[in-house]
Order: structure tokens, then C-alpha cells, then sequence
């Protein structure tokens, strides 16, 4: 200890503007070891592959836009993302956000729905056997195989839609939550009943930290699926999101602007993913096991 | 028989399961008096966990019953805390909050909000962790979380501490330390302890009385040894103390003489099976 001190006076008397260099260097050092080991490799590779593409579809008679053509179309739609000329005639933002704000209807009832129903089928033995069945065959449904008869329950588009992201996302937060209830180690529960924990404590203390592992990989099945499944809801309720945005760009033939639209849907969903992944991280303190 | 503080008569435990009913225990007599640190050793499935597992409440046993200071054990509780074998304790509390949990509950309506925090302290203190408040068990040693373990098993002022084999997990070096802590522990707070265990030198240094069980099925006690040496017991100073090596005989000729386990495949496979349905119960 006191020799740091002494090598930290030792700097101060030879000037801190050499040590405040070292460090700087230093930093300096690490970032481009992060750059060339993780940053560099996706990038040549991102890079190869729009070459190709823009060699293969620069030939004449090529079906689908190069990479080039493809931002010179869509410069207006990249610029200005919050245009309202009224009616479906949004910018990309709007049209990502309607997206969005029915993912996070359907999904958010299907978190609590979801959560809910998992904690009851990992808890009684009884429901499972009841419900289990019932999971097992529902969950194959296709997401877009509920919406004919969402329509004609709902009578309008936007529940229906809500309600395909709901149906899509349950299955897979039930079914991780119920494991995460029934994997719970015998010994916490052990530990529950000599401290004389209610069933109410032994909920919020014991349950779901102990399943919290289980129940976010659940969550975020569940929201990745939502986004898949709110672009193919969409294409066929019309109106504004950016599933319609691709129908209605195919419609006009606007190949580009499906091409951006794709993008932006990879962008967004991967960006939804690692935000459940980061709750889960931050909830769970990245301790999955003692 | 008067002055037993936790009083075991005529305990019988069998599991049915398909059928077919496995006798674990059979007329288990015992009675401790307080203070006492007590010793259960046997071959592994001779049912001493059961023992352990019906004095804490866990298990319910077929016939007999178990009496601390003067009520029925119906339950488990905080009056007979457990240190379990792995620790468990709560990966996601922080070593403050594992203990937390268990005296917020125990004394809720006894101590004060500052008196519970003095109290945690206090004992995370006595195990030596107050340096770790603030760790994760993914952060700690297995000796550190097992101490965890005793701390919390001790802030529930349990009439009678209950330890199924605590050190077993642990390597030589790191039981050695705790196995002093806890004789330290127990001669200041003169705590009525319940251990199992299947180290012959652990039970000899720690305790006032060792019940040696016979094997399964159907276990029963089969003898009991009063250890009477003198505390504090110092390991070195014990080593060359021949009542020390007379009493440590006297198990090892227990355990390898008169109750050698005889190991072949069908009555492996049979004691496999039995270990099953005791976790089946357990579930259920």
C-alpha cells in the first residue's frame, strides 16, 4: 500500500501529465485489441457479403435491387422517418412503432397471463395433468392460424392482431415458467418451511427468484416470437405497422422498400431480444445457480 | 426421562411406495438433555437423515413422536434450525440477506427493526463473515457459505441446532476450522445440538454423546458412547490422548466390526431403491 503511494508521488513530482499519457495509451492499447477482436470480423464479413450482392444484382436483368440502388430509392425513407401525410402514408418510425405498441399489448398480457398460469401448473399437480393437454396441442397452432377466428370474436383488427401476439407469446412463458416452479431445489423449499414462510412470502421470496432463470428464457422466446408474428398479422390486418408497410410496398413493387423494411425488422427484434435479456440479467443479478 | 430437553420415543419410519413399504427406521429411543452436543453416525442409508429429518419437522414419522421442551413436533421451525449439508442458501440474497430473511420472519414481533439488524450482524460476526455482508454465495468459498449457513441457523435462537453432516462438502483443512468454530460457538452459547455425520474423528472431538445406528433397514440405535473428555478439546492435544483414541476405537469397531456393510449388487440395488422413495416422500 504505502508503496503505491509513494510510486503515485513519485509520478506527481515527475509530472501527472506523463502517468495521464500512460493511461490514455493504455486505453488507447485495449480499444483497438476490442476493435480488431470483435468489431473487425463482423464488419469484413458484413462487408464481403454486400459486395457480392451488389456484384450479382449490378448484372442486368437482376430481379432484386443491389445494395446501392436500394439506399439511392430509399434515401427519403431513411431521411425522414417521421413524416404524417395521413392515412397509412407514415414515416418508418411510425409504422415501427404501431408494430411495436400492439407487441407490447399482446405481450405484456401474455407476460402475466403467461407468469400466472406457469406458477399455477408448476405448483399443482393436479392442473398440470388438467391443463397440460390442452398446452401441448394449442401451442402448435401457427400464430396466423388464430387470426380468422380472432376477427371474427374481436369484429375489429387491432384486438385481433393484440390478441395473435398474445396467443403466440404464452406458450413458451407458461411452459418455462412451470419448469422453473417444478426444478426449484427441494432444499429451498425446505429451507421455506423451518423459517415458517406464508404462501405469500414463500411466492415473492423463494418462487419466482428461484424460477427467475427459467421465466426470463421464456420471456424472451416469448417476445422474439411476438415480433415474428406481428409482421404476418399485420400483412393481413392492414392499417399502419410495418408488417402491412412490406404488403403494401410488394403491392406497389417498391422491392426496396421492402428490402429496408426487412432491415429495420431484424433491427427492432434483435433490439427487443437483448432488452428482455438485460431485465433478465439485471433481475436475476446473472445468478443463475449457487 | 425428566430432564430431557428433546425426547425421541419409540420413533418408526417406513415409505410405501408401489406397494411395496421400505422400513427405514425402527423404535428409535433417544433423549437429549440441554446443552448437549450429540452425535448420530452410521454407514450412508442407515436412515440418520430420517432421524434429523422427523426432529426438524420435515418428515412426519409412521408411529412415535418427538417432544423439544415440552411440545410436540408437528412441524418444521424456527426453533429447530437446520444447517443443511450444501448450505443452501439463496443464490440471489446478498450473506447479509440470507440471514435477514430468516430473522425478519422469526422475530418480527420480538426485536426491533435496529435490534434484527444488530442481531444479524451479530451473528454473521460470531461465524467470522462480517467481512462478506455484501457477497453473493456464488462469490464465497463453500466454508464461507456453509458459516453462512450456521449464522442463520443460529439467528433463529433455535432450542435445538440441527446439523446434517455440515462439513461434509468441505475439504479437510477448511472442516477442520469450522468443526473448532462451532465447538467454540457451542461453548459459548451452550446450545442443544443434533449433528449426523459419518466422520468417526468429528464425532469424537465434538460431542458429549455419540448414538451409533445400525444398518437399514429397519435401523435402530445400537449403542451409545458418552464421550468424556474435557472442554475445551484441542484437536492436537487430543491426538495423543488415549481416552480420545479409546472412544474413537470404539466407534470404528462399531461401525467395521459389528456393523459392516455388506456391499453386494442386490442389496446395493435394494438400498438404491430405497433411497428413491425416501426423496418420493420427501416430494410428496
Amino acid at each position: 500500500m504505502s508503496g503505491y503511494t509513494e510510486t503515485m508521488d513519485r509520478n506527481r513530482l515527475a509530472g501527472a501529465g506523463d502517468a495521464a499519457a500512460g493511461a490514455w495509451r493504455e486505453r488507447f492499447r485495449t480499444a483497438r485489441e476490442v476493435f480488431i477482436a470483435r468489431v473487425l470480423p463482423p464488419l469484413i464479413i458484413i462487408g464481403t457479403l454486400v459486395m457480392l450482392w451488389e456484384l450479382l444484382c449490378s448484372r442486368p436483368g437482376a430481379t432484386l435491387p443491389s445494395p446501392s440502388q436500394v439506399l439511392n430509392e430509399t434515401w427519403d425513407l431513411i431521411t425522414d422517418p417521421f413524416y404524417d401525410n395521413g392515412g397509412n402514408d407514415v414515416g418508418m418510425a411510425w409504422q415501427i412503432f404501431a408494430s411495436l405498441q400492439r407487441v407490447a399489448y399482446g405481450y405484456s398480457l401474455a407476460v402475466v397471463a403467461g407468469v400466472g398460469l406457469g406458477v399455477l401448473v408448476g405448483q399443482s399437480t393436479w392442473a398440470l395433468r388438467g391443463l397440460d393437454p390442452l398446452f401441448q396441442v394449442l401451442r402448435t397452432v401457427p400464430p396466423l392460424a388464430w387470426l380468422p377466428i380472432s376477427l371474427a370474436g374481436f369484429q375489429d383488427s387491432n384486438p385481433s392482431a393484440i390478441f395473435v401476439i398474445f396467443i403466440t407469446a404464452i406458450w413458451p412463458i407458461i411452459i418455462n415458467t412451470s419448469v422453473g416452479i417444478r426444478n426449484i431445489p427441494e432444499d429451498y423449499r425446505n429451507v421455506s418451511r423451518v423459517i415458517r414462510l406464508n404462501g405469500l412470502e414463500y411466492f415473492w421470496k423463494i418462487m419466482l427468484p428461484a424460477a427467475a432463470p427459467y421465466i426470463f428464457s421464456g420471456l424472451r422466446i416469448g417476445v422474439g416470437l411476438s415480433w415474428l408474428a406481428i409482421v404476418a398479422a399485420e400483412m393481413l390486418i392492414g392499417g399502419v405497422g410495418i408488417g402491412f408497410f412490406i404488403w403494401d410496398a410488394w403491392n406497389s413493387s417498391l422491392i426496396s422498400d421492402i428490402i429496408l423494411a426487412l432491415f429495420y425488422v431484424g433491427m427492432v427484434g434483435f433490439m427487443l431480444d437483448r432488452m428482455v435479456a438485460w431485465v433478465g440479467n439485471r433481475v436475476t443479478r446473472g445468478t443463475s445457480a449457487g | 426421562m425428566s430432564n430431557a430437553y428433546l425426547s425421541i420415543s419409540q420413533v418408526d419410519m417406513s415409505f410405501t411406495r408401489a406397494g411395496s413399504t421400505n422400513h427405514v427406521l425402527k423404535s428409535i429411543d433417544l433423549d437429549v438433555i440441554r446443552g448437549e452436543f450429540i452425535t448420530l453416525i452410521g454407514h450412508s442409508g442407515c436412515g440418520k437423515s430420517t432421524v434429523l429429518n422427523i426432529v426438524a419437522g420435515l418428515l412426519r414419522a409412521t408411529s412415535g413422536g418427538v417432544i423439544v421442551d415440552g411440545k410436540e413436533v408437528n412441524d418444521p421451525g424456527p426453533d429447530r434450525a437446520l444447517v443443511f449439508q450444501n448450505h443452501s442458501l439463496l443464490p440471489w440474497l446478498t450473506v447479509y440477506q440470507n440471514v435477514e430473511i430468516a430473522v425478519e420472519k422469526t422475530f418480527r414481533r420480538t426485536k426491533t427493526a435496529a435490534e434484527r439488524r444488530e442481531w444479524i450482524l451479530h451473528n454473521l460476526d460470531m461465524v467470522n463473515m462480517s467481512h462478506a455482508l455484501e457477497r453473493l454465495p456464488s462469490e464465497i468459498s463453500g466454508g464461507m457459505k456453509q458459516r453462512v449457513g450456521i449464522a442463520r441457523a443460529l439467528a433463529m435462537e433455535p432450542k435445538v441446532l440441527l446439523l446434517d453432516e455440515p462439513f461434509g462438502a468441505l475439504d479437510a483443512l477448511t472442516r477442520a476450522h469450522l468443526q473448532d468454530e462451532v465447538m467454540r460457538i457451542q461453548s459459548d452459547l451452550k446450545n442443544t445440538v443434533m449433528m449426523i455425520t459419518h466422520d468417526v474423528d468429528e464425532a469424537v472431538l465434538l460431542s458429549d454423546r455419540i448414538v451409533m445406528m445400525t444398518n437399514g433397514p429397519s435401523a435402530t440405535i445400537g449403542q451409545i458412547l458418552d464421550v468424556d473428555l474435557p472442554r475445551p478439546r484441542d484437536r492436537i492435544a487430543m491426538a495423543d490422548e488415549p481416552r480420545y483414541n479409546h472412544y474413537r476405537h470404539e466407534v470404528l469397531s462399531f461401525l467395521y466390526e459389528k456393523q459392516r456393510k455388506v456391499e453386494d449388487i442386490d442389496r446395493h440395488r435394494g438400498k438404491r431403491a430405497g433411497g428413491e422413495s425416501v426423496k418420493a416422500a420427501k416430494r410428496a
